[in-house]
């Protein structure tokens, strides 16, 4: 249980003043010249002993991430945040923009002064135009003040900061297809190698890294690595945003300790289960993408990277979904499903036409008219798309159809073996 | 059922009138360029088709594509892949107050289904369709990014969230009798704290 | 390949060193491991969006799509394992679960990617019994003919467009599922290299629109031969079926046309067959009318005893037909052939009227000088090599009209003396690899042959012309006029050689399809026409005589580059028609001149015993005299009219196609491609 005191996001949920003044109080843009003062590396050193890994659902070492930026290069760098925020199950990075954006901007800054970059996109989805306003203001306040912009700070580096907004396709939250729309195309996910750090956002060294990721920067360094680190565990640092959604009885978002029991998760802030802890059927614990995991694995789970993972799923965007046995698991996959047909960019073959076909699968299996050869057959499907496509997205379509083979397969056969005596 | 989505179709139609940037999106549209690297206007194309599409009733005439594509000295072809990509850039003419109802399994297992019924009802649109007055259109719509605080639909730029059937009622009525809505949560939320 | 450039790599565990700089699937193939492929195509951009090219490598958890995968040392590649053929039957099956599996109703059915691959990896039906998604068909022109629920998205059309045709029309709308391919807002293409992505199109879904359900491709009989509708001699290979032409697609060659053929060669064989001379005519009370070749031979015969004959050399004259005209009229005097019918000036070398730049070199140029040349129109595939050079920064220069291509350019002005200009003269400087193309635009108008010296004292002192390279490039769109001009049958006239010649007075003028006898200087000669188009040419001359197409025998045309190569004949000449050399043989026979050839291997043997150098296919002739005289610059203000208006109708033979007809309609009538930035 995370304790006050080590609380990263103080006004997640707008009950203070969310602007310069606000943030002041809470910290913010004290001590940011001293920062800057720190050689690059230097800076790239503390967060990596922070041992902060990545928001944005990989969980790549933020500090590491940074390290590959070339140095000296003469070139333009960049860094890019990745505010996309589409994952089904996610809402943290609305709250830090629309609540505390001063966060966001200060983390902005530092990171780019580690990169060399002096320049930086925040690539925000376009339906979030209410937390655009917020941030656009926000900048704007920086910029008044010279926070950021020439001589940020009055530190002697000049950093300029502009928002892109989105306009509806979640595939623009991968990484690459997210350079490709800032660049003024099509979303669609660039091949890899190169990687961003070499040719990214116009051909320049780029870091891609998400709200979250940033946001937490200045805290970590003013607090020190140290301090992140001892709350939660070895490699899984820190506090964490997260969104609960589905059936308990209060959704809700909240920054907890890295690595908090996924139980305690619900029953502390979300008020429970609907209908109570025996009433879950199962959850989803990362965002859309991670697959399910059994009552009894949400039992003893711990909401962290290694832990998930071993539990044959992942912490992803931290977008916990909960599903009550009131509720068909099956539909709720298969409007994963039709989430992700409708998400693919169309560019690769399995994902443009794998998609399309496992969501045609899963209405069939919504319909209990699925034979337990022809369940095989989608779970073999699911195959032929994962690791087959130039994006994660055809990764995260199968994922959550296996993850519920694997888990109700008896189940699905059942209701097959039900319909088939109905008829 | 996505592929009549106003956002998402293929098809673009002229509107029959020259489309002409109004005096302040030009000065808007200075700004924007120069936001990016001046070889890379390209860059510009999402917010400017963000211009047009306010200045122009909501949507992406052809009119439109062609005066952005001479903005930015970009083919026409290229603009027109980016407005038919992305679902925001409505390629159709929609209703005064377009209504987006997410329909993804973390609103939908809060009664998304039911909201929707109400939204038709009260509209008396069907999915993908703008009422007679032109007053709605009613999409479907994948998720919003607002799931704590679901069900949510989206109402042009405002997020209306925490719904049940009568507070969605509300909305509609009050759009119908021109009465200003509370934007964000029904429940009296500030934002997704538990409350 | 130098060696730091070498790194060691195991394929299928056999070790191979290779480039470093090659792609995975590039050093499978050295490897001679063949891999599957859809989207990727060595001419254009790296898409990897099929993913049928996947391999494993080793240590590495996924597969990878070996186009777009980078080599790296030690690297271990596997092509042939469980592993990977059920990666890649899974995207085969992908592909086919949209696809309409309608091949025997495909044109695309025997040559078809989809179709092998999909024997290949065999392919369950029955796993898929979803309906198939059906995708409406695009209009794109008269040309190609769209059927897109085939489409697989593998977006080489969309890459060919933006990249090789440099006319960014084609694109992929909207996305997933519901991606689709169109032009904008479904116009034609305004490319002349346009019909290239029927050959690049992997499945059916764009086909030949002319070709359309014509025939299936085993029963065509294949011949190599020669684009002869411009001067650059792209490889073509034509398929035919008894009497008739069905199809012309390109022949790989990368000095020449890599592998893009125009639209012009590809689409108007149509125009072979209409309006045909299929017999001898002779003018009777001012009509033509039918008749024998004996008759006409009688007429002739006496027509040309005694006589004072010109013969002008039309634009298609093969090199063994040019050589047969100059023997024959040998015995006739002197200077009474003329092949530049359009006035081109020259100097009497070779390199004063060809391209002097190899064509395969003409990409590295940084900086192109374009002078009363239209290349787009004139010879789209030099265009190519041009808009190449554009994408590798280089900067295109105008002087004549200002004309629209598919690259930015910087007009400098109408006069041939803007060779002076400054802005030029400052980038000239900074250039190290600067080309000049002077097209017929200004060649045919050129009063003085200072002018030409000029070019070659301007093209010396500015690297145009250095350390034994040339880049000083004359442009004649006909195929027929290097070959002509080396053979020397033109006068010596250097300047307005047939204005000249106009003014002299034959009494017969001998045309080999040259349309220039009906000018009205020779409204009192008596006229015979050698040809296979009643046109304007046919209509004024007393008598006609049918010859062959140069697809109905063989020839040797030398490009503009100066390269020799062979036409092929495909089938018999049509109706009555007769090689030009057998009638000039049966003439000299009836008036007792000597030409002692009696088969076309003789014609040939003698050809290449006069003019050794003329005959060495596909080598660049190597020019003996070279210009080295260093006059002063100075240019005249000559007025620039480019010798070709219209791409589609550029010729006898493209008039009377009803395809080029349509194109005429359908892409020149509307606006044509906008300026681009
Ligand atoms: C299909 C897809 C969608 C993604 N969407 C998001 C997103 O909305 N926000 C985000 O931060 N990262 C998203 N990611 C992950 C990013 O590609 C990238 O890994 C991340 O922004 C890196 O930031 P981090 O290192 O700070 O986590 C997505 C990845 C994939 C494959
Ligand atoms: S996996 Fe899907 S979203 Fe990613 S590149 Fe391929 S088609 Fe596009
Ligand atoms: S050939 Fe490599 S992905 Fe298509």
């Amino acid at each position: 249980m995370l304790k006050p005191q080590d609380r990263v996001f103080q006004n997640l949920h707008g009950q203070d003043d969310a602007f310069l003044e606000g943030a002041r109080k809470r910290g913010s843009w004290s001590n940011t010249k001293e920062i800057l003062s720190k050689e690059q590396n230097e800076v790239i050193e503390l967060v990596k002993s922070s041992q902060l890994r990545g928001r944005g659902g990989a969980g790549f070492s933020t500090g590491l991430k940074w390290s590959f930026m070339p140095k000296d290069t003469g070139k333009q760098h960049y860094l890019v945040v990745n505010a996309d925020e589409s994952e089904p199950g996610t809402c943290k990075d609305r709250e830090i923009i629309r609540n505390d954006p001063h966060m966001l901007i200060e983390g902005c800054l530092i990171a780019s002064y580690a990169i060399q970059a002096t320049k930086c996109y925040i690539y925000i989805r376009g339906e979030y135009h209410y937390e655009y306003l917020q941030l656009e203001k926000a900048i704007q306040e920086a910029y008044d003040k010279n926070l950021i912009g020439k001589n940020a700070c009055g530190s002697g580096f000049d950093f300029d900061l502009y928002v892109h907004r989105g306009a509806g396709a979640y595939i623009c939250g991968e990484e690459t297809a997210l350079l490709e729309s800032l660049e003024g195309k099509k979303g669609q996910p660039r091949l890899k190698p190169p990687f961003p750090a070499g040719v990214g956002l116009y051909g320049m060294p780029t870091t891609i890294n998400n709200v979250e990721s940033i946001a937490v920067v200045p805290t970590i360094l003013r607090r020190g690595p140290d301090w992140f680190k001892s709350i939660g565990k070895e490699n899984n640092t820190g506090t964490k945003i997260f969104c609960i959604s589905g059936n308990v009885n209060n959704p809700c978002t909240v920054e907890e300790e890295m690595g908090i029991p996924l139980k305690e998760l619900i029953e502390k802030h979300a008020g429970g289960v609907e209908g109570g802890w025996n009433n879950l059927k199962a959850i989803i614990p990362g965002g859309s993408s991670t697959p399910m995991l059994a009552k009894d694995v949400c039992e003893t789970v711990l909401m962290n990277f290694d832990d998930l993972r071993a539990n044959g799923s992942g912490l992803g965007t931290a977008g916990v979904i909960v599903v009550n046995k009131d509720n068909n698991i099956t539909e709720v996959i298969e409007r994963f499903a039709h989430f992700y047909k409708h998400e693919s960019c169309g560019q690769c073959t399995p994902c443009r036409e794998g998609t399309g076909w496992m969501f045609r699968m899963m209405q069939k299996l919504v319909r209990g008219e699925i034979s337990p050869e022809q369940i095989e057959l989608l779970e073999n499907v699911t195959k032929q798309v994962e690791g087959h496509t130039i994006c994660a997205l055809g990764d995260a379509a199968a994922w959550p159809i296996q993850g519920l083979i694997k888990n109700f397969k008896s189940e699905l056969i059942k209701n097959y073996k039900k319909k088939l005596k109905a008829s | 059922m996505s592929g009549n989505h106003p956002g998402l179709s293929n098809t673009f139609i002229h509107s029959g009138e020259k489309f002409e940037w109004s005096k302040e999106n030009l000065q808007s549209i200075k700004k924007i360029i120069s936001r990016y690297p001046s070889e890379r206007k390209q860059s510009a194309v999402m917010p400017l088709l963000y211009l047009a599409q306010e200045q122009n009733d909501n949507w992406i005439s052809i009119e439109c594509i062609e005066t952005i594509a001479e903005t930015l000295s970009m083919p026409k072809i290229r603009v027109t892949e980016v407005a038919s990509f992305y679902s925001m850039y409505n390629t159709q003419p929609v209703g005064k107050n377009l209504i987006q109802v997410c329909r993804t399994s973390p609103c939908w297992l809060r009664g998304s289904n039911k909201i929707t019924d109400t939204i038709c009802k009260e509209t008396k649109c069907q999915i993908n369709e703008t009422s007679e007055d032109n007053l709605f259109t009613v999409v479907e719509v994948e998720c919003l990014g607002a799931c704590s605080n679901g069900p949510m639909i989206q109402i042009n730029n405002d997020f209306y969230e925490d719904l049940d059937e009568t507070s969605t009622k509300q909305i509609i009525d009050n759009i119908k009798n021109d009465l200003p809505n509370k934007v964000g949560s029904q429940k009296g939320r500030r934002s997704s704290e538990n409350a | 390949m130098s060696e730091e450039n070498l790194i060691n790599i195991k394929i299928n565990h056999k070790d191979l060193q290779v480039d470093k700089n090659l792609t995975v699937m590039q050093a499978c193939e050295i490897a001679g491991e063949e891999i599957p492929r859809f989207c990727y195509h060595d001419k254009l951009s790296i898409a990897g969006n099929c993913r049928m090219c996947l391999v494993e490598i080793e240590k590495a958890p996924k597969l990878a799509s070996s186009c777009t995968m980078p080599l790296m040392d030690g690297m271990s590649i596997i092509t042939n394992s469980e592993k990977v053929k059920a990666g890649r039957k899974g995207v085969m099956e992908f592909l086919l679960i949209n696809h309409p599996l309608d091949c025997p109703i495909c044109d695309q059915g025997g040559e078809c990617d989809l179709q092998d691959q999909a024997m290949y990896y065999g392919f369950d039906k029955s796993r898929y019994s979803e309906n198939k998604r059906a995708v409406e068909n695009k209009n794109m022109g008269p040309l190609v003919n769209t059927i897109m629920t085939r489409c697989i998205h593998c977006t080489r059309c969309v890459r060919f467009a933006t990249e090789v045709a440099g006319v960014p029309e084609i694109g992929m709308l909207g996305r997933g599922e519901n991606a689709e391919i169109t032009t904008y807002l479904e116009k034609s293409i305004t490319s002349e290299l346009s019909g290239n992505v029927i050959d690049l199109c992997p499945v059916g879904a764009l086909t030949s629109k002319p070709y359309q359900f014509k025939a299936r491709p085993w029963e065509l009989k294949r011949t190599d031969s020669i684009d002869i509708f411009d001067s650059v001699g792209s490889n073509i290979r034509i398929d035919s079926r008894a009497q008739e032409i069905l199809r012309v697609t390109p022949r790989v060659n990368e000095s020449i046309n890599e592998e893009w053929i125009t639209d012009k060669v590809r689409f108007n064989y149509d125009g072979y067959y209409q309006q045909r001379i299929d017999k001898p005519y002779i003018k009777k009370s001012s009509k033509l009318e039918p008749s024998s070749w004996s008759d006409a031979i009688k007429i002739l015969k006496s027509k040309l005893k005694n006589s004072n004959p010109l013969a002008l050399v039309g634009e298609h004259t093969d090199l063994e037909t040019g050589f047969a005209i100059q023997k024959f009229m040998s015995h006739f005097g002197k200077d009474n052939i003329e092949c530049r019918t359009d006035n081109q000036s020259i100097l009497p070398i070779l390199d004063s009227y060809r391209f002097n730049t190899p064509i395969v070199n003409i990409e590295d140029a940084d900086l192109v000088i374009l002078c009363g040349t239209n290349p787009k129109i004139e010879s789209p595939i030099i265009n190519h090599k041009i808009f190449k050079s554009y994408n590798s920064g280089a900067e295109v220069f105008n002087i004549g009209d200002d004309i629209l291509l598919n690259y930015p350019t910087h007009y400098l002005g109408e006069s041939l003396s803007e060779l002076n200009n400054d802005l030029l003269k400052k980038h000239l400087k900074k250039a190290t690899n600067p080309i000049l193309i002077i097209g017929s635009g200004f060649l045919n108008q050129l009063n003085s042959n200072d002018t030409i010296k000029s070019l070659f004292s301007f093209a010396s002192k500015n690297k145009i012309i250095s350390d034994g390279k040339n880049n000083l490039n004359f442009l004649s769109p006909y195929a027929s006029r290097v070959g002509q001009l080396l053979l020397g049958n033109t006068s010596p006239d250097n300047c307005q050689p047939y204005t000249k010649l106009k003014k002299k007075s034959f009494d017969t003028i001998l045309s080999f399809g040259s349309e220039h006898i009906a000018d009205s200087a020779f409204k009192e000669s008596f006229k015979v026409y050698f040809g296979h188009h009643g046109d304007e040419g046919a209509m004024s001359a007393d008598i006609v005589l049918p010859t062959p197409l140069y697809t109905e025998k063989n020839g040797i045309f030398i490009n503009i580059e100066g390269r020799p190569q062979e036409a092929k004949k495909c089938h018999n000449p049509i109706g009555e028609a007769k090689e030009e050399w057998k009638i000039l043989k049966e003439l000299s026979n009836q008036l007792s001149l000597n030409f002692e050839i009696n088969t076309f291997d003789e014609l040939r043997q003698d050809l290449s015993h006069n003019y050794p150098n003329l005959v060495n296919f596909h080598e660049i002739i190597i020019s003996s005299n070279k210009y080295e005289d260093q006059s002063n610059i100075s240019f005249e203000g000559s007025s620039c009219i480019y010798p070709i208006q219209n791409f589609y109708m550029s010729d006898i033979i493209s008039k009377n196609s009803k395809t080029m007809a349509k194109c005429v309609e359908d892409i020149l009538s509307k606006p044509l491609l906008e300026k681009s930035a």
